[in-house]
């Protein structure tokens, strides 16, 4: 008989989720926090954009592009400031100059691969570092001018939640809204040229498209995420809870779902902490809250874990130096 | 080219693919008709895995044209099933047994609608006839390199094609493997349907295969076993490099 879906994985990846939002409710009865106006709207920016990214990231890790993400995010910075001398502190101008750099970046990465003997990563290496230094020079000139003080541009660089407004979380899920439409339309397809592109475009799904409407997620996604997490860590944001979530789960779908659980937890509550002392830049915590989930997942996920695989080999040594070898699960038969 | 009798299920002329310029498939012409088990063999670096996925225009060609049950790819894909070698995809992909087999059905489910029981079923019937329907829920990242196979197989079953391309099904599998692949293949030819399958064991050739394409940049030689599978072939295709045991008809050969 045809094998049952399991449907035990979404029990508790549903029951995560309900857990980590009662950390809200916790936390100001604990550490007695206000969630007035302005906390709650970084609070919902910063779970909107782990979101998103967390999603996008899935892709970008299973295709074997995490070094893609940084390089686009990295290559945004002189895009941003290039956009601010033009036309000044307005954050659409600068999202667009963000993109644009960003692409003209990629779009360099690949034509170096294509054209000469470099290999992918060393010409994404390339570019993240060259464009990137254009970037930081050119913050450094704008900084030095006379209307600097209002530009606040270096918060690009680590990300900072208090400067957001309610303008930038309607810009996060409204991006975030038209993803996950897409994701869900061509879910198939997507499915198909992530695990195997050559039987994909063998069966004439268009390969080449979904790989643009890929991109360019992942460029919209990055973009929208800058003001908050920064150029040099977003990447964290995108890969380190889909990272995570594959430690769980064995199915594409449910870890879309876990890691965006993950994403939101560590997007939010790296927002929060960063909105209750603007000494503290966003970027930072959310990874570091990322990273956590990380480790752990790597230490004590089951079947996948360190600890776990590190139990199951000390079990069986134990098992073969006590001569119990036949406690051992028997050697899997090939038929 | 000869007249056939047959209809022909793929059509290949002065096909040639380059890389750079250096060309890895040079003005290739091959015939194959429907209901044969065709074996493509030649050196490492021959060009044969090049050669079906030029066909299957996965690469592009920069030269001649192929046809399909007299047609174009694109008007008889749902004609042709395509079984990559298993080294090509990451294995460790979060998904299990049942679900990559259902991706065969994909290209039938047309673009929005979603697999479901029906698909299943479907699925899970091949992998019955592949022997792995005890594995239907298995993660794919815990699969041994037979069942890789046999689950790749599986998938191109459920496409229901009459012409099926396999790039190297015999490469390092168990023998359980080995046997569930040629009874499979006898199976499709027993229904009518044709078989293009890279292989690099010459011995087991005269055995598994109808017909033959030796292959080395250049077709050598294509046509029955009987016939085309002779030593002085094999030693145009493999140089000096191949040693010959005359046992009676059958060539034997290491590569």
């Amino acid at each position: 008989m045809t094998p049952q879906i399991d449907r035990r994985p979404w029990i508790i990846i549903s029951l995560l989720a309900v857990a980590l939002l009662l950390c809200i409710p916790l936390s100001q009865i604990i550490f007695h926090i206000n969630y007035n106006y302005t906390l709650t709207v970084v609070a919902v920016g910063g779970a909107a954009l782990g979101i998103l990214a967390s999603v996008i990231g899935c892709f970008a890790v299973l295709r074997h592009e995490s070094l893609l993400g940084d390089a686009l995010s990295h290559a945004a910075l002189p895009g941003v400031a290039i956009a601010f001398l033009i036309a000044g502190r307005e954050i659409f101008p600068l999202l667009i100059g963000a993109a644009i750099a960003s692409w003209l970046g990629t779009q360099f990465a690949l034509a170096i691969t294509r054209t000469t003997r470099i290999k992918q990563d060393t010409a994404l290496g390339i570019v993240l570092t060259g464009w990137f230094a254009v970037g930081l020079a050119l913050l450094s000139y704008i900084q030095s001018r006379p209307d600097a003080s209002q530009a606040g541009l270096d918060k690009f660089i680590f990300g900072q939640a208090a400067a957001m407004v309610q303008r930038d979380v309607e810009v996060i899920a409204f991006a975030a809204l038209i993803s996950f439409v897409l994701l869900a339309l061509f879910w198939k397809q997507l499915k198909l040229i992530t695990f195997d592109r050559e039987f994909a475009q063998a069966n004439g799904v268009n390969v080449r498209g979904l790989d643009l409407l890929l991109s360019t997620l992942l460029v919209v996604t990055i973009v929208v995420g800058l003001q908050l997490a920064g150029v040099i860590l977003m990447v964290g944001l995108l890969i380190a809870p889909a990272v995570a979530a594959r430690q769980w789960v064995h199915k594409l779908g449910q870890m879309v779902f876990l890691s965006a659980v993950f994403g939101a937890f560590a997007g939010g509550s790296g927002a929060i902490i960063s909105g209750l002392d603007v000494a503290l830049p966003t970027g930072p915590l959310m990874i570091v809250m990322a990273s956590i989930i990380v480790f752990l997942s790597l230490a004590f996920a089951p079947g996948r874990g360190l600890i776990w695989q590190k139990w199951q080999q000390w079990r069986t040594r134990s098992d073969i130096a006590d001569n119990r070898a036949a406690n051992l699960p028997r050697p899997q038969s090939e038929s | 080219m000869p007249h056939h009798k047959t209809p022909l299920a793929l059509e290949i002329h002065d096909l040639t693919v380059a890389y750079q310029s250096k060309p890895v498939v040079w003005d290739v012409d091959l015939a194959v008709p429907e209901g044969v088990l065709l074996a493509i063999v030649g050196p490492n670096g021959a060009g044969k895995s090049t050669l079906i996925k030029a066909a299957l225009g996965l690469i592009p060609r920069a030269s001649g044209d192929v046809e399909f049950f007299g047609t174009t790819y694109a008007k008889a894909r749902d004609k042709v099933g395509y079984v990559p070698q298993r080294g090509s995809v990451d294995w460790d992909f979060p998904t299990d047994v049942l679900d990559v087999v259902m991706m065969g059905l994909y290209g039938q489910l047309g673009w929005f609608k979603r697999p479901g029981k029906k698909e299943r079923d479907i699925a899970f019937h091949a992998l019955e006839q592949v022997g792995m329907q005890d594995f239907a829920a298995r993660q794919i990242s815990q699969l041994s390199g037979g069942q890789q196979q046999r689950t790749f197989l599986a998938r191109a079953l459920v496409q229901n094609a009459q012409l099926y391309f396999m790039d190297e099904p015999f490469a390092a599998v168990d023998a359980v493997t080995e046997r569930a692949i040629v009874t499979l293949l006898q199976e499709l030819r027993a229904k009518g349907k044709t078989a293009i399958v890279v292989h690099h064991d010459l011995q087991t050739v005269p055995e598994y295969f109808d017909q033959v394409a030796l292959l080395n940049l250049q077709l050598i030689a294509s046509g029955p076993v009987e016939t085309t599978f002779t030593a002085e072939n094999l030693r145009q295709t493999y140089g000096g490099r191949v040693s010959f045991l005359k046992d009676g008809a059958q060539v034997v050969g290491m590569d």
